[in-house]
């Protein structure tokens, strides 16, 4: 068997409507090899989590672009802290002020994104973290 | 706690984490299967599948919301998904966009949503998915619904897995003569004619009721390998009047209009399976299938293992050199010989 399959879940969480950049980033994803759970808009932190459960993924990518990130991505991280997943790795994409960079990688987000980041940048980004996490003792 | 003891115990975690294993074939996950698997065949398999775009997820979404109320008619069942999509030839990745429609099941600890990537395998499921449909049965799963990858008609592997296949048609996606075509109309227990409001459903049904009065009740036969497998035909049987035929529902899923009466042909078919005796002969057929398929996998790798790969490749290009045909190829490669 090659090398194991990198499952991603995508999400949108909170009320903004504009999914392009997830798209893009889901489909480039799958370029890259990985399987990618496409969940769509207007996730709330409580169904991304079961989803994050039910697909045993390996990272999570949140598009927020809504100005939300600092009340939605730490409601996240606790979820998944409560249902025993804090092994899987955390990024964000969006409209994230460079302000809050520091405190969002402090929670334990392992990549945050902006508008012009390469997607080959997330893809490589992805797969370090998560091999980093495999060692740690995740699997 | 190990693994096949927390599934038991109702841990949502490690079901996940199993059906992980299951997929990437880790020994770990047959061994933990084993263990749970005189817990499972209590499951009720309901398979969907139909075209992209007909409304699989949606009609699977409202499905599965049905059986949860109790408003139904029966207790609420605990819901298993499990919906395939396919994986890309040329990446090897895949979007699995299923659960996209199933927004109204979140938050609802009695139903568990696995998407998976078929990895390869061709006729709508992944190699995996009726492994991992074991695993949801022996996590006490009652009814569990598999929507296919759905592209197209030669998808009917979903019916050696499932006890009822609905197969899932739109107004307005082909003509006529595509519903007389072998395969996946063959399948049905029950054919949905979904977005009925949309033009065009009276002749979709009018050509779906044609195809079946074409091709009349006959009895599932399952070839497989040379040999043929019988479930009994919906002709009459004895202390029967009638057998099962497939009825014709129209729905609108997003609207929830149809899905009830879906919900209860269901039952119904159920009820006609474990009357008929073919519960039981449809799992035996479906397990024989099961293990001949793990069996050959085995065989094969077991095999191949003994065999020097230098001689593989020998006689590899002694074929392409058109010096020994396929067929002595494998004699030679089996036997050591082409006597």
């Amino acid at each position: 068997m090659s090398e194991r399959k990198l499952r991603v879940l995508v999400a949108k969480p909170g009320l903004d409507g504009h999914d392009r950049g997830a798209k893009v980033v889901a489909r480039a994803l799958r370029d890259a090899g990985m399987e990618v759970i496409y969940t769509g808009l207007r996730q709330t932190p409580e169904m991304i989590a079961e989803a994050v459960l039910q697909e045993d993924v390996d990272a999570v990518g949140l598009s927020i672009l809504s100005g939300a990130h600092m009340a939605l991505v730490p409601r996240i991280l606790e979820l998944l802290k409560q249902n025993g997943q804090e092994h899987v790795r955390v990024f964000v994409g969006g409209i994230i002020p460079n302000e809050d960079l520091p405190r969002l990688l402090e929670m334990g987000v392992a990549g945050v994104y902006g508008p012009g980041t390469l997607t080959e940048d997330i893809v490589n980004d992805i797969r370090q973290a998560v091999a980093k996490a495999a060692h740690a003792g995740g699997d | 706690m190990h693994l096949a003891a927390q599934v038991l115990a109702g841990n949502r975690l490690a079901l996940a984490r199993l059906i992980t294993q299951i997929e990437n074939e880790l020994p770990e996950g047959w061994a933990a299967l084993s263990e749970l698997f005189p817990h499972g065949g209590r499951a009720h398999l309901v398979g969907v599948t139909g075209a992209s775009g007909t409304g699989k997820s949606t009609l699977v979404n409202h499905l599965a919301r049905w059986y949860r109320l109790e408003a139904n008619g029966c207790s609420p069942r605990r819901v298993g998904i499990v919906a395939v999509d396919p994986t890309s030839p040329f990446t090897g990745g895949a979007i699995l966009g299923d659960r996209v429609r199933m927004r109204d099941l979140s938050g609802d600890p009695g139903v568990f949503i696995r998407s998976m990537a078929s990895r390869g395998s061709l006729g709508g499921l992944a190699s995996a998915t009726a492994s991992v449909v074991d695993a949801m049965d022996a996590a006490g799963f009652e009814l569990i619904l598999i929507e296919t990858v759905g592209a197209g008609q030669s998808e009917v592997e979903i019916a050696r897995l499932a006890h009822t296949t609905l197969v899932v048609e739109a107004p307005g996606l082909g003509d006529e003569i595509q519903a007389i075509k072998a395969g996946i109309l063959e399948i049905a227990d029950l054919l949905v004619v979904n977005k009925a409001d949309r033009p065009g459903v009276e002749n979709t049904e009018r050509a779906l009721r044609s195809m079946l009065q074409l091709a009349g009740p006959v009895g599932r036969v399952f070839r497989h390998h040379g040999r043929h497998e019988y479930t009994t035909g919906p002709g009459p049987q004895p202390g029967q009047t009638q057998g099962w035929v497939p009825p014709i529902l129209r729905t609108v899923a997003t609207e929830g209009v149809g899905i009830a009466e879906v919900g209860q042909a269901i039952e119904r078919h159920r009820r006609a399976l474990e009357e008929s005796g073919d519960w039981e002969r449809r799992a035996r057929a479906r397990l024989g299938s099961q293990l001949d398929s793990l069996l050959q996998g085995a065989l094969v790798a077991r095999w191949r293992e003994s065999l020097p790969e230098i001689e593989y490749q020998r006689i590899l290009d002694r074929l392409v050199e058109r010096r020994l045909s396929p067929w002595q190829a494998v004699k030679q490669l089996l036997d050591g010989n082409l006597e």
